[in-house]
C-alpha cells in the first residue's frame, strides 16, 4: 500500500474526487499554479486544467461566497483558506449563508461545500498563523466540522466531506502534515512513512463523518482528543505509564456520542485535551456531553487541558502549547481524583 | 475562469454579455476620469542624497542580517524581507512631517527603520527577546511604536487598510494636519475591506495616503493572475480617489509623489492613491522555492534598477563624493546592524510571566488546570 504524508493524502483525495466527478472544483490563494503553500493541491491544475483548479485573489470572503453560489447551483467546490487564521473575512459568508442555505430555503437549496484550512501551532507562527478556531464553527448549526489526525483519515474524511451534501469545515493540523508530531519539539518528527496510519490505499474510500476511533485501548482513563493532541496524548500516556484509552474524535460535528459514552463508562475517568484556548473551547462541550451521559459512572472529576486563554504567543510558543508534561500531569490528577 | 470543457456551449452566452463593454472602451472610461500624472522626480540636495542612501542601506543591511540570523536559527517562524523595495518607505518618510502616522502589513522591518525605530528593538523582536518592540509577543510581523507613530505591523493581509483610514479620521477629528500613510501590497489590494475603506475615506474626505507597494507578486501569484485591473492607481476611481503610478525604485520619484500626496491630503482634498512600481528581490518569506519567476527577471531588476545603486552613483558622479566617503557611510550602517544583531542574540528571552500580560487592561483570572 502506498505510504503518504498527510499532504499527499489530502492531495490524493482531491485527485480521486476530481477524476470521478467534474462538479468538483478546487480553488483558493496560490492553490492552482503554485499548488498551495503547503503543496496540498500540487499537480491538480496540470492534471485537471485551469477551469477545475485555479488561483483566487486574496479575498477570503469572495472565495467562500463564490463557492457558496457554485454549491447552491450544484457544483461541489473545495476551497482552501491558506491558514485558518485568514478565515475571518469569510466567517460571515460561512455562518450567515453556507450554514443556513438549506434551512432558509426549506431544503430547496443546499450547500455541498468544503472549506479546508491548516490549523494549530508549533511552527512559530505567532498569533496570526497558529490558531485553532474549531469552536467558532462547531457553535454554528448547519456546519460540519472535521479534524483528521493522520494521512489515512485525512484522505477518507476529505472524500466523505466532498461527497457530503452539507457544508464541511475541514481543519488540517499543520504540525501533522509531515509526521505524527507528539509535542516534543526538540527531536525531529518521525515521518509518516514509519507510522501505520501513513499507509493510504489507492482510489476511493471514505472515513464516515461522525465516527471517532480508538487510537490506544486502555482501562484507566479516557482521553478525548483530536488532531495534533491525539499524538501528544499518546506520548504523554507512555511517559507517565498510565493505561489511557485515547479516543480520536475525527469529526467534532456530528460527534460520535456512542463511542465517547462507551469509553468513559468503561474507564470511569475522563480527560479532555485541545490546543485551542480553554474558555468556550470545544472541550467545554465535551465535558458537558460526558457529564450528561456518564455522570453516574465517573469516579473522578473530568479535567481539561487546553491552550491558555491568551492570544497565541510568538516567543513563548512552547509555554502555551499543551505538551506532554501538562497532559501527563493531568492524567495523574484524573487518576488521583 | 473558463467553464468546464464539455459544457462550453452554456458559457458562450455569458461571454457574450460580458463583451458589451469592450476592452478598449473600458480603458477609455478609465482614462476620461480625472487622475493625476506622476510629478517629476524631486530635486535632491547632497544632504538628501546622503540621507536617502544611508536610510535605504540601513534597511538593506538589516534585512540581509535578518536573513542570516534566520538561517542560523536565531529567528523562527515567518520573516518577510524588504530588500529591493527600500526607496518606497525612505522616499515617503522624506515627504512626511512629524505627527504623520504609518501603518503597514507584515513586510514591515523597512517601514519601522524608516520611521526611526531602533534597529536593536526590531532585531530583538525578530529573535523573540524581551527588549523587542513587542517583548517577543509579536515577532517579525507585529511591532509598534507609539513614539514614532508606527501603528504596526499586521499579519492579516489587508487588515491595516481600514485601520489607516481610522487614523486619518482621527486626524481630521482632532483638527491636526497630520496624515496617515497606509501601505499595502498588490495582493492585499483585492481584499474587500480595502474598498470599504476607499469609500469611507473619500466620502468623509479623510487625510490618508494609500500606498500600494506593487512588487508584482503576492506570494507565488503574479499580479496579472490575481487582478482584473492591474493598474492599482486606478482602483480608487469609482470612489473619486485620484491616483498615479510612481517609479518606486527611484527614491526621488517617491519623494516627489509623497510631497504631492501629502499636500493633497493636508489641504482637505481627501485620500489619494500612490502605486509604487517596485520589486522584491528575495522570496516571499524565508521558505519560498520561487518557481514563479526566473532568476533572470530578478537579476535584471537588481542590475538595472537597484534603488541604492542609483543613489550611490549620483553621490559619486554628481556630488563629488569619493569611494572612501561612501564607504564611510557603509561602515557606519554596518556597525549599527552588527550591534543590533549582537544585541538581539544576547538579550534574554521574555520573562515567563509575560505569557499572561497585555491581554486585558486588568488581570483576568485564568481557570486553574
Ligand atoms: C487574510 C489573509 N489572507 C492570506 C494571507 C497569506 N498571505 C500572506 S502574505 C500574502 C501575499 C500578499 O501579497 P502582497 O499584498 O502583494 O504583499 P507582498 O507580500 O508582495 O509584500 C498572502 C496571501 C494572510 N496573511 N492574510
Ligand atoms: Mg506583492
Amino acid at each position: 500500500m502506498p505510504r503518504m504524508t498527510m499532504i499527499e493524502a489530502i492531495r490524493d483525495a482531491h485527485g480521486v474526487k476530481m477524476a470521478e466527478d467534474d462538479n468538483v472544483v478546487v480553488f483558493g490563494e496560490d492553490v492552482g499554479y503554485f499548488g498551495g503553500v503547503f503543496r496540498c493541491t500540487a499537480g491538480l491544475q496540470e492534471r485537471f486544467g485551469k477551469s477545475r483548479c485555479f488561483d483566487a485573489p486574496i479575498n477570503e470572503s469572495g472565495i467562500v461566497g463564490t463557492a457558496i453560489g457554485m454549491a447552491a447551483f450544484g457544483l461541489r467546490p473545495v476551497v482552501e483558506m491558506q491558514f485558518a487564521d485568514y478565515v475571518y473575512p469569510a466567517y460571515d459568508q460561512i455562518v450567515s449563508e453556507a450554514a443556513r442555505l438549506r434551512y432558509r430555503s426549506a431544503g430547496d437549496f443546499t450547500c455541498p461545500l468544503v472549506v479546508r484550512m491548516p490549523t494549530g501551532g508549533g511552527i512559530f507562527g505567532g498569533q496570526t498563523h497558529s490558531q485553532s478556531p474549531e469552536a467558532l464553527f462547531t457553535h454554528v448549526s448547519g456546519l460540519k466540522t472535521v479534524v483528521p489526525s493522520n494521512p489515512y483519515d485525512a484522505k477518507g474524511l476529505l472524500i466523505a466531506a466532498i461527497e457530503d451534501n452539507d457544508p464541511v469545515i475541514f481543519l488540517e493540523p499543520k504540525r501533522l502534515y509531515n509526521g505524527p508530531f507528539d509535542g516534543d519539539h526538540d527531536k525531529p518528527v518521525t515521518p509518516w512513512s514509519k507510522h501505520p496510519l501513513g499507509e493510504v490505499p489507492d482510489g476511493r474510500y471514505i472515513v464516515p463523518l461522525g465516527k471517532g476511533a480508538i487510537r490506544r485501548e486502555g482501562a484507566a482513563l479516557t482521553v478525548l482528543a483530536y488532531g495534533t493532541m491525539v499524538h501528544v496524548a499518546e506520548a504523554a500516556a507512555e511517559m507517565v505509564g498510565i493505561d489511557a484509552e485515547i479516543v480520536d474524535l475525527r469529526t467534532l460535528m456530528p460527534l460520535d456520542l456512542d463511542l465517547i459514552e462507551a469509553s468513559v463508562k468503561k474507564t470511569g475517568r475522563c480527560l479532555v485535551v485541545h490546543e485551542a484556548t480553554l474558555t468556550s473551547g470545544f472541550g467545554a462541550e465535551l465535558v458537558a456531553v460526558v457529564a450528561d451521559a456518564c455522570f453516574y459512572h465517573l469516579e473522578a472529576p473530568i479535567v481539561r487541558v487546553a491552550g491558555w486563554d491568551t492570544p497565541y504567543p510568538h516567543a513563548q510558543e512552547w509555554d502555551y502549547f499543551p505538551g506532554q508534561a501538562r497532559i501527563g500531569g493531568a492524567m495523574k490528577r484524573v487518576m488521583e481524583g | 475562469m473558463a467553464a468546464r470543457p464539455r459544457k462550453s456551449a452554456s458559457n458562450a452566452s455569458a461571454g457574450k454579455a460580458a463583451k458589451s463593454v469592450s476592452e478598449s472602451s473600458a480603458e477609455q472610461i478609465v482614462k476620461t476620469l480625472e487622475h493625476f500624472d506622476a510629478p517629476a522626480p524631486a530635486k535632491f540636495s547632497k544632504d538628501d542624497e546622503i540621507r536617502s542612501y544611508r536610510d535605504m542601506l540601513l534597511i538593506r543591511r538589516f534585512e540581509e542580517k535578518a536573513g542570516q540570523l534566520y538561517g542560523m536559527g536565531f529567528i523562527g517562524g515567518f520573516c518577510h524581507l524588504y530588500i529591493g523595495q527600500e526607496a518606497v518607505v525612505v522616499g515617503m518618510q522624506m515627504a512626511m512631517k512629524d505627527g504623520d502616522q504609518v501603518v503597514t502589513g507584515y513586510r514591515d522591518h523597512g517601514h519601522m527603520l524608516a520611521t526611526g525605530m531602533e534597529a536593536r528593538g526590531v532585531m530583538a523582536e525578530l529573535t523573540g527577546r524581551r527588549s523587542g518592540y513587542s517583548r517577543g509577543k509579536g515577532g517579525s510581523m507585529h511591532m509598534f511604536s507609539k513614539e514614532k507613530k508606527f501603528y504596526g505591523g499586521h499579519g492579516i493581509v489587508g487588515a491595516q487598510v481600514p485601520i489607516g483610514t481610522g487614523l486619518a479620521f482621527s486626524n481630521k477629528y482632532e483638527g491636526t494636519d497630520a496624515i496617515a500613510i497606509t501601505y499595502f501590497g498588490d495582493g492585499a489590494a483585492n481584499q474587500g475591506q480595502v474598498y470599504e475603506s476607499f469609500n469611507m475615506a473619500s466620502l468623509w474626505k479623510l487625510p490618508v495616503v494609500y500606498v500600494v507597494e506593487n512588487n508584482r507578486y503576492a506570494m507565488g501569484t503574479s499580479v496579472n493572475r490575481a487582478s482584473a485591473e492591474t493598474d492599482f492607481s486606478h482602483r480608487g476611481l469609482s470612489f473619486k480617489i485620484p491616483g498615479f503610478q510612481v517609479d518606486g525604485m527611484d527614491v526621488r520619484a517617491v519623494k516627489a509623489a509623497g510631497d504631492l500626496a501629502a499636500e493633497h491630503c493636508r489641504s482637505g482634498e481627501g485620500p489619494i492613491i500612490l502605486e509604487m512600481m517596485t520589486y522584491r528581490y528575495r522570496g516571499h518569506s524565508m521558505s519560498d522555492p520561487a518557481k514563479y519567476r526566473t532568476r533572470d527577471e530578478v537579476q535584471k531588476m537588481r542590475s538595472e534598477s537597484d534603488p541604492i545603486e542609483q543613489v550611490k552613483k549620483r553621490l559619486v558622479s554628481d556630488h563629488g563624493m569619493s569611494e572612501d566617503d561612501v564607504k564611510a557611510i557603509d561602515k557606519e550602517v554596518r556597525d549599527v546592524v552588527a550591534d543590533a544583531a549582537d544585541f538581539a542574540q544576547s538579550d534574554p528571552e521574555p520573562d515567563p510571566s509575560e505569557l499572561w500580560t497585555d491581554i486585558y487592561a486588568d488581570d483576568i483570572p485564568q481557570a486553574a488546570e
